[in-house]
Parts: structure tokens; sequence; C-alpha cells
């Protein structure tokens, strides 16, 4: 679906906190500790969007079509 | 076990002893993993002692802190702490925690490590330029995180003496009245207040300030008190957290010697020496802030039922023995240490980051620069912080 946004989650930053999974449990698991996310390709949605701008690390990266980086801002 | 059916124990087990936990911690998360306490005062509640069932207790959505408002929460205070973001839930918390959560990420904190050096060298000069013994408690530990969190708000670090005092206030348990306490907590967010204000007639570049702004640009989103009382928590935060952890820390490490030789032949391994010390320094006397189920759970092998509130404790997650190995012996270079000492979940420590870089600052110049650092005292007259909320020293007299 060229309008989704991808989302991807950096392994090696993440502390496993789950804020996000917390913020968006539709969009984020915890696995062995550390955030997966469910759908790599989603429907544009805030919710994506807040966990990232959220994350104490950044590790959470949301791009849209383009590859443009949406989120963290 | 001395446990009469249906009779809950009192919680605290028992009263803060230096740095050490309750053996019965150990016990219940052998042999009763989910069990009932009564709180000085509040309702009574479920205390979850494993490390799994207190990350599902502060990790799953069914689990609220918004359905402990108008509930008689559970608590070490006869009074109740109102509202607030760790009484909120998504999407009203995020709404609150967004608004500052950037002045917080790890990379905006890495940029305050040069500054925050330099303090920790300048108070570390004036204990030199003193002479020993000095206290650590009232010349280093309570000063650094201070003046931190004033720079990175934008609050004079010369009024610091009055919001100490109104934020030790907020967290003493037995020692003020209710009204004193009403009353010192209505002047900090009154002096917060007038804070906010002066953004708005003067815009600066802080997170008071983005504050401020969120809340005139969508007045609908946010209310004037949500954004005072969040300034004053931040403000408030590290006072007794922070500032009790360092003497905590450096105290572990006094008493550890050949840890501490270890950990100086090599200063890049103050980071994770940081991490098992969070591990094994159990800085809260007991838990606080209930989760209330919203529907039926199982936690533990208990069904906890709707409507019921359990507090996780993170000193006991913190010492299972089926996440770590050897979980009561201080290893400075543990390597696989996922402590929940910042709590976890959605309401996991906003500061986490903040607190990591003043800890590795604070203490890795500690003992680098001071080589002969000691306790001056003989141990036993070491006096110990006697309120019920964190365990940590009243006075730390050191020498170098
Ligand atoms: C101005 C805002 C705040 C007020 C009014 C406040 C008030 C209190 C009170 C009354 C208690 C006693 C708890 C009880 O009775 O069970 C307490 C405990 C505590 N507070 Fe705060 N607090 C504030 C901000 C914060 C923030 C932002 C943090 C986060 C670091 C924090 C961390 C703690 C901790 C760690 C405890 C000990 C309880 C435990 O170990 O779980 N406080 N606070
Ligand atoms: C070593 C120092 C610290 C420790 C051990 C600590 C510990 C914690 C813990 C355990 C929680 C979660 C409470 C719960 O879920 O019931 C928490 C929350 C929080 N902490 Fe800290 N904290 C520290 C320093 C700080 C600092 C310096 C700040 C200042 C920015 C801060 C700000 C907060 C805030 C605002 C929350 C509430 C977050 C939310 O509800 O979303 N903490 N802290
Ligand atoms: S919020 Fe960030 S650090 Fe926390 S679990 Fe999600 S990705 Fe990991």
């Amino acid at each position: 679906m060229s309008t989704g946004w991808r989302v991807e989650v950096d392994a090696g930053r993440c502390i496993g906190s789950g804020g996000c999974v917390g913020m968006a449990p539709g969009h984020f698991r915890l696995e062995s500790g550390l955030a997966v996310p469910i759908a790599v390709v989603v429907e544009p949605t805030d919710a994506v969007i807040d966990a990232a701008e959220s994350c104490p690390v950044e590790a959470i990266t949301v791009r849209g079509g383009d590859d443009a980086l949406i989120a963290p801002a | 076990m001395p446990d009469v059916a249906g009779v809950a124990r009192s919680y605290p087990f028992s009263p803060p002893d230096r740095l050490n936990l309750d053996p019965l911690y150990a016990e219940l998360r052998r042999v009763e993993p989910l069990t009932r306490v009564r709180l000085p005062f509040g309702e009574e509640v479920w205390l979850a002692t494993r490390y799994a069932d207190v990350r599902t207790v502060l990790g799953d959505a069914r689990f609220s802190r918004a359905a402990s408002v108008g509930r008689d929460e559970p608590r070490l205070t006869p009074r109740q702490i109102e509202g607030g973001i760790l009484s909120m839930d998504p999407p009203e918390h995020t709404r609150l925690r967004r608004l500052v959560a950037k002045a917080f990420t790890a990379r905006r904190v890495e940029q305050l490590r040069p500054r925050t050096r330099q303090i920790v060298d300048e108070l570390i000069d004036a204990m030199v330029a003193a002479g020993p013994p000095v206290d650590l408690v009232e010349h280093f530990a309570t000063p650094l995180p201070i003046q931190v969190i004033c720079e990175l708000l934008g609050v004079p670090f010369a009024d610091r003496h009055l919001f100490h005092v109104w934020s030790e206030a907020i967290v003493s348990t037995t020692s003020l009245s209710p009204e004193q306490i009403q009353k010192y907590l209505d002047n900090l967010y009154g002096y917060i207040g007038e804070l906010v204000q002066q953004r708005r007639r003067e815009p600066t570049d802080d997170p008071i300030c983005a504050m401020v702004q969120a809340r005139d640009e969508h007045r609908d989103r946010f209310t004037e008190q949500e954004v005072v009382q969040l300034a004053a928590g931040l403000l408030a935060a590290g006072h007794e957290t922070t500032v009790t952890q360092l003497p905590n820390f450096a105290y572990v490490l006094l008493t550890h010697p050949e840890q501490l030789a270890w950990l100086r032949a090599e200063p890049a391994r103050v980071p994770t020496a940081i991490e098992e010390l969070m591990r094994y320094v159990p800085l809260g006397v007991a838990s606080a802030f209930a989760r209330y189920a919203t529907e039926d759970i199982e936690v533990g092998g208990v069904l906890v039922r709707a409507g019921e509130p359990v507090i996780g404790s993170l000193s006991s997650a913190n010492r299972d023995e089926t996440v770590f190995a050897d979980p009561d012996r201080l290893d400075l270079g543990r390597e696989t240490n996922p402590h929940i000492g910042f709590g976890h979940g959605v309401h996991h420590c906003l500061g986490a980051q903040l607190a990591r870089m003043e800890l590795q600052v604070g203490i890795g110049t500690l003992i680098t620069r001071l080589p002969q650092l000691r306790i001056a005292v003989p141990e036993p007259e070491l006096t110990w912080k006697s309120g019920m909320i964190v365990r940590g020293l009243a006075r730390m007299p050191v020498a170098w």
C-alpha cells in the first residue's frame, strides 16, 4: 500500500520501557523484553506518532511512502 | 508462613533497615506471589512480588491508574495524592506526556552531560576547598540534581531553598499535618504558576515555555492546572529520588571495596555499574501508586477481580531469582540487567535518562577525583532517613 507508513523499532536502542506498548497496544508488543511493531506497514494514525514522539530513546521511526521521516520530528 | 487466611499483612512489612530488603519478599515470591496487604492508609490491596507479575501490573492496559481517582487509594501518607500525570491512562496520559517527553529523551539529555560535568566538578572543588569531613548529602547529592533540573526547566537556582522545603513536605509521610502539607503544596503551585505567567510574557526556550505554548494554542486540550502541576512535578521529582540514590550508590560502593577497585580500574564500566546499583538498591520502602483492574485478570495464579487494586514491588522484582542470577549479590559488571528500578509501561520514569546521566557523571567523577574517598564515621554512627517513603542516608560524612 503506497500511502501506508513504515514503522520500525531499533532493537539496539530500545530499553524495553514498554511505553509504546501502553500507548499504542495495537501497534507494538514486547518480545523478549524489546518492542517490535505488530505490523511494519500501517494505515496513517496518530497512535504510532505519539509512540515515536514519546519513546525515551527515540528507538521508533515512522516513515511515509516516500521514505520521508514523519516521526520523531 | 504466619498467614491467617483472609488476613492482610501490614505493609511495609518492617521499618526500613538501611538498604536491606525484608527477606519476606523472597519467601512471598516463592510461595505466595500475590498477597493481601494493608498500607498505613487506604483500602486493602494485592501486592505482586515476582518480576513477571509486576511487569504485568505496570504494563498491561487492563490495569488502570485513572481508576484510582475517587477511591481510597492504598498509601503511606494521610493525604491522598491528587491527579497528575501518574493518575492518568492513555489517551489522556499520552496527551500530557508527549508535551514534555521531547525534553527528556536520551539525545537531549546527552547535550546536558558537559554542563553536568562542570556542576559536579564545581561541587567537588568546593568540598576539597572546605576540607574533610564533608556531608555528601548536603554538599553534593542535594545540589547536583536540583541545579540540573533548574537549568533544564529555566527555574532560578537561587530560589532552591524555597521549593526544596515545599518538595520535601510533599513526600514527607508523618512529620507534617495534612494542613501544613497542603499549605506547602499551594506555595509550590503558586510559585510555578508565577513562572508560567512569566513565560507567557517573555517566551524562553525551555520545557515550561513549550508547555505554556501548547496550552495557549490548544486551550481545549490542556488546563492551566495541568500545566502547573506537571511543571511542579518535574521540579519535585528528583528531590526524593536522585538526591537519595547518589549517596546510596556511594555508600554501596564504599562498603564493597573490591568491586569499587574493579570499577575504578576502568571508568568505562560506570554506566553498567549504575544499572546494577539501580537494580540492587531498594529505594522505595514500600510500593505505592496502585493499579486498578478494569476486568478480571489472573496475576500470579490469583484471579484479580475487576475494580480491585494491585501494587507491584519494584524492589522485589529486581531481586527475582528467575530473572537475575544470584540476585542478592552486587555484581557491577552484570551483563543482562533488565531491572525495573525506573518502573515499566506508560508511566516508566520520564526522567530516567536524565537520572542515569546524573548518576553516571556524579558517581563516576566522585570515585575518580577522590581515590581515597571513605565514610568518615564508623558505620553504626551513620544516620538513616526515618520517613517511610524512601530508603537513604540522612547525612553521609565523608573524608578522602
Ligand atoms: C508535585 C507532584 C508530586 C506530589 C504531590 C507527590 C506526592 C507523593 C506522596 C504523597 C507520596 C507518598 C506515597 C504514598 O502515600 O503512597 C509520594 C511518594 C513517591 N513519589 Fe511523589 N509526588 C509528586 C511527584 C513525584 C514524581 C513526578 C515522581 C517520579 C519520580 C515521584 C516519585 C515518588 C516515589 C518514587 C514515591 C515513593 C513511593 C514508591 O516507592 O512507590 N513523585 N509522592
Ligand atoms: C534515580 C532517580 C529516579 C528514580 C529511581 C525514579 C523512579 C521512578 C519510578 C519508579 C516511576 C514510576 C512510578 C509508577 O509507575 O508508579 C517514575 C515516574 C516518573 N518520574 Fe522518575 N525517578 C527518578 C528520577 C526522576 C527525575 C530526575 C525526574 C524529573 C524529570 C522524574 C520524573 C518522573 C515523572 C514525571 C514520572 C511520572 C511519569 C508518568 O506518569 O508518565 N524522575 N520515576
Ligand atoms: S517506548 Fe521506546 S524504549 Fe520503550 S519499549 Fe517502546 S521502543 Fe522500546
